[in-house]
């Protein structure tokens, strides 16, 4: 019997040796994949930052600005002023199309009792 | 183990034989026993001790040799750390109110020399000044030459430079990785953002801190690496910014005048939309301060809003006035007698141009912008209440704006506070302030009476601080300042569907060594809009404006920095997004086109 529990513990050993093996070489394979990942973005990070900065500059006021002025002819653009704000009920709409009919109404009586009261004569 | 028995038959036997005690020989098997026992004991303990002293022998090595690894070995960041905590950015980028982009940091290289590993030195500098023009090769050739072991060529290169400098080819010039803060929109903003530069500089890595304006003052919030993905979130608009720069350069070239500055403020948060000061700098390459000796005022580093403290002149007077309602001494319609002489001990005080208004509503006061009406109104509110008012209204201490020039400017008030103080204080004379000052005082105007300090960070919802004056004395001087622009001074302010209100303000320059100018003036424009519900506040200053008009040489503000701010209030209103409030259309004119 007491043999039989020193055999379990010892194989229970040497499972537990195999599993704490195998646990230690995935951790340093997640840790150094999330290392990679971690660089990664890191990089991203900086190309992001340097887009941003171009965005930035891209679009700064002194550029719109000449912009605007040299595409003048086409585009027509100005300052926004006062003039330029109007009401909700200036905008002129398109006129709303015909409501679809859904509940079709039979006409014909309509039309046979009209069609009785102004009687021609042939 | 064999036991000795105690009492041996065979030798108490003898004994007896002898005449000896036998007992004696008991004792004595005794005693040998216990010293056995004793030595066994004895063993066992050392056997133990000694296992003992090898455990802590064991456990101490261990502690001393890990001491020694961590001691010895390069630090290393733990790997499984928080993500993002690594990879965060550099300096905290900072962003105008809608989260555009005011300064941010880009990646660059440094060059730098190390002489003894170079192969031909002379080469290498000949084709380093047809790259870098402005070194001097003289120079570079001595230091390659000389026994310097290192040198910088260049804080600061762009990408192209660095290929071109990587083409020499020279193994004795090198790079280090540099970054670089950069300000994408050039001159927009120059002095609210200030600038930076390096500190500690090492090869591979150097410190990026801010010398002036917020980059200083939000420097440790902006190193800090737990705020490297969060920007500094400013008060300022970018648009509204580059508007109110380029109509203020419009504004301060066709006045002639030397400088120019405005302030755009929210009259109910203290936020700081807007705030110029020209001429303006590149905080990309800002320049030097300026050696000492002449005028820091010429300076572009000067900035105007904060570090012009200058006595502003007129748009004082409606402090006076709203203290009068306030103190319920008078009331707008109450009549003042104007005219003169007046005179504070040997001091005549006069109007503007010698003009005598004589007995006339405070109101009018205000429009006519009259020396004597405010002085006698002083006169009544007297000269303890009129500090306190002035203090509570901010004009004794520096604002708290937060750029850390701010602290600068701090109001020059008079040492002592007289009869002939509280009378030319009453009309901005005597008492120094900038113009960052004036907007907190009429932001509290604008706002219905209360201070609130002006600010460059972002806030939401109405910043109130204490109350300063009663909400019908702001809502009289708001009337009275209305009427200034639609019947007064400032005629040239009215901007069309925006109902300005304001007060203009001439003042002489102060000589430097005493005594004022004659000919130059600071021309100021205190104004909030729309004035049916007033939102913001803008303070226009030129500096040393004169136009021809009308045949006249013309300085006033009312001539000068009025129409700069109309034009800057017809520009930036709808920007801010407020509705013109149009009067109605007159009707199309029945027009005869034929009898």
């Amino acid at each position: 019997m007491k043999s039989v529990l020193y055999v379990l513990t010892a194989l229970a050993v040497f499972g537990l040796a195999l599993w704490a093996y195998q646990e230690n070489y995935r951790t340093q394979q997640v840790a150094k994949e999330t290392q990679k990942l971690q660089r990664e973005i890191g990089m991203a990070q900086v190309r992001l930052a340097v887009l941003n900065a171009e965005w930035a500059y891209l679009n700064r006021p002194d550029r719109l600005r000449e912009l605007a002025d040299l595409n003048f002819e086409r585009l027509g653009l100005l300052p926004l002023r006062a003039e330029q704000f109007g009401r909700a009920d200036q905008i002129s709409y398109a006129e709303d199309p015909d409501l679809p009919i859904v509940d079709p109404v039979e006409l014909q009586a309509i039309t046979s009792t009209q069609a009785l009261g102004e009687v021609q004569i042939p | 183990m064999t036991r000795t028995p105690l009492r041996p038959l065979a030798r108490v036997l003898d004994a007896r034989a002898r005449g000896e005690n036998p007992k004696a020989i008991e004792r004595e098997n005794i005693r040998q026993r216990h010293e056995g026992m004793k030595d066994r004991a004895r063993a066992r303990a050392e056997g133990r001790l000694l296992v003992l002293g090898l455990f802590f022998f064991c456990a101490f090595s261990v502690v001393g040799v890990r001491m020694g690894m961590l001691a010895t070995s390069e630090a290393q960041e733990p790997l499984a750390s928080a993500p993002g905590a690594a990879i965060a950015m550099q300096r905290a980028n900072i962003v105008d109110r809608e989260g555009r982009i005011l300064a941010t940091n880009l990646d660059t290289y440094s060059v730098y020399a190390q002489p003894p590993a170079m192969i031909d030195p002379a080469a290498a500098a000949d084709q380093l000044v047809a790259i870098f023009p402005d070194l001097d090769k003289e120079r570079l050739v001595k230091d390659f030459t000389g026994n310097r072991k290192f040198l910088w060529i260049k804080k600061r290169i762009s990408p192209e430079q660095k290929q071109a400098v990587h083409d020499i080819g020279d193994p004795g010039i090198l790079f280090g990785p540099r970054e670089m803060r950069l300000y994408p929109n050039g001159r927009l903003a120059a002095h609210i953002l200030g600038g930076s530069g390096f500190g500690r500089e090492g090869v591979s890595a150097a410190e990026v801190i801010g010398v002036a304006g917020v980059e200083k003052q939000f420097d440790d919030y902006l190193r800090d690496p737990a705020n490297g993905n969060k920007p500094l979130q400013l008060s300022l608009d970018l648009t509204i910014q580059a508007a109110v720069e380029q109509v203020l350069y419009g504004g301060m070239k066709i006045m002639n005048a030397k400088g120019a500055s405005a302030v755009l403020m929210n009259a109910h948060t203290g936020e700081v939309i807007s705030a110029a000061s020209l001429p303006s700098f590149d905080p990309n390459d800002r320049p030097r301060p300026p050696t000492s000796g002449f005028d820091p005022s010429d300076s572009p580093l000067f900035n105007r809003y904060v570090q012009g403290v200058y006595e502003l002149g007129s748009v004082f007077k409606i402090f006076t006035a709203a203290q009068a309602v306030q103190l319920g001494l008078v009331n707008s319609e109450t009549i003042i007698d104007t005219s003169g002489p007046m005179r504070i001990g040997r001091f005549p005080i006069g109007e503007f141009n010698g003009k005598n208004y004589g007995k006339i509503s405070v109101a009018d006061v205000i429009v006519h912008s009259s020396n004597r009406g405010t002085g006698r109104l002083a006169l009544q509110i007297g000269s303890r209440r009129q500090q306190d008012f002035l203090e509570a209204l901010g004009m004794f201490e520096p604002t708290p704006f937060e750029i850390v020039e701010a602290a600068g400017g701090e109001p020059l008030k008079p040492k002592k506070w007289g009869e002939l103080s509280t009378v030319t204080i009453s009309y901005g004379h005597g008492l120094s302030t900038s113009p960052m000052h004036l907007a907190a005082g009429y932001a509290a105007i604008a706002n219905g009476g209360h201070y609130v300090s002006p600010t460059i960070l972002r806030k939401n919802g109405a910043q109130y601080g204490p109350r300063v004056m009663s909400e019908s004395a702001a809502k009289q001087a708001q009337n009275m300042l209305r009427r200034v622009v639609t019947d007064g001074t400032a005629s040239f302010g009215d901007v069309a569907g925006y109902d300005v209100a304001g007060k203009t303000g001439t003042a002489d320059k102060p000589k430097p060594r005493g005594g004022y100018y004659d000919e130059k003036v600071i021309a100021t424009f205190a104004t909030f809009f729309p004035a049916y519900d007033p939102k913001y506040v803008l303070i226009v200053t030129l500096d040393e404006p004169s136009i021809v008009a009308y045949g006249e040489k013309r300085r006033t503000a009312g001539w000068t920095a009025v129409p700069v701010a109309a034009e800057l209030i017809g520009r930036i209103a709808p920007l801010l997004g407020l509705r013109p409030r149009l009067e109605p259309e007159a009707r199309a004119a029945i027009t005869l086109t034929s009898n």
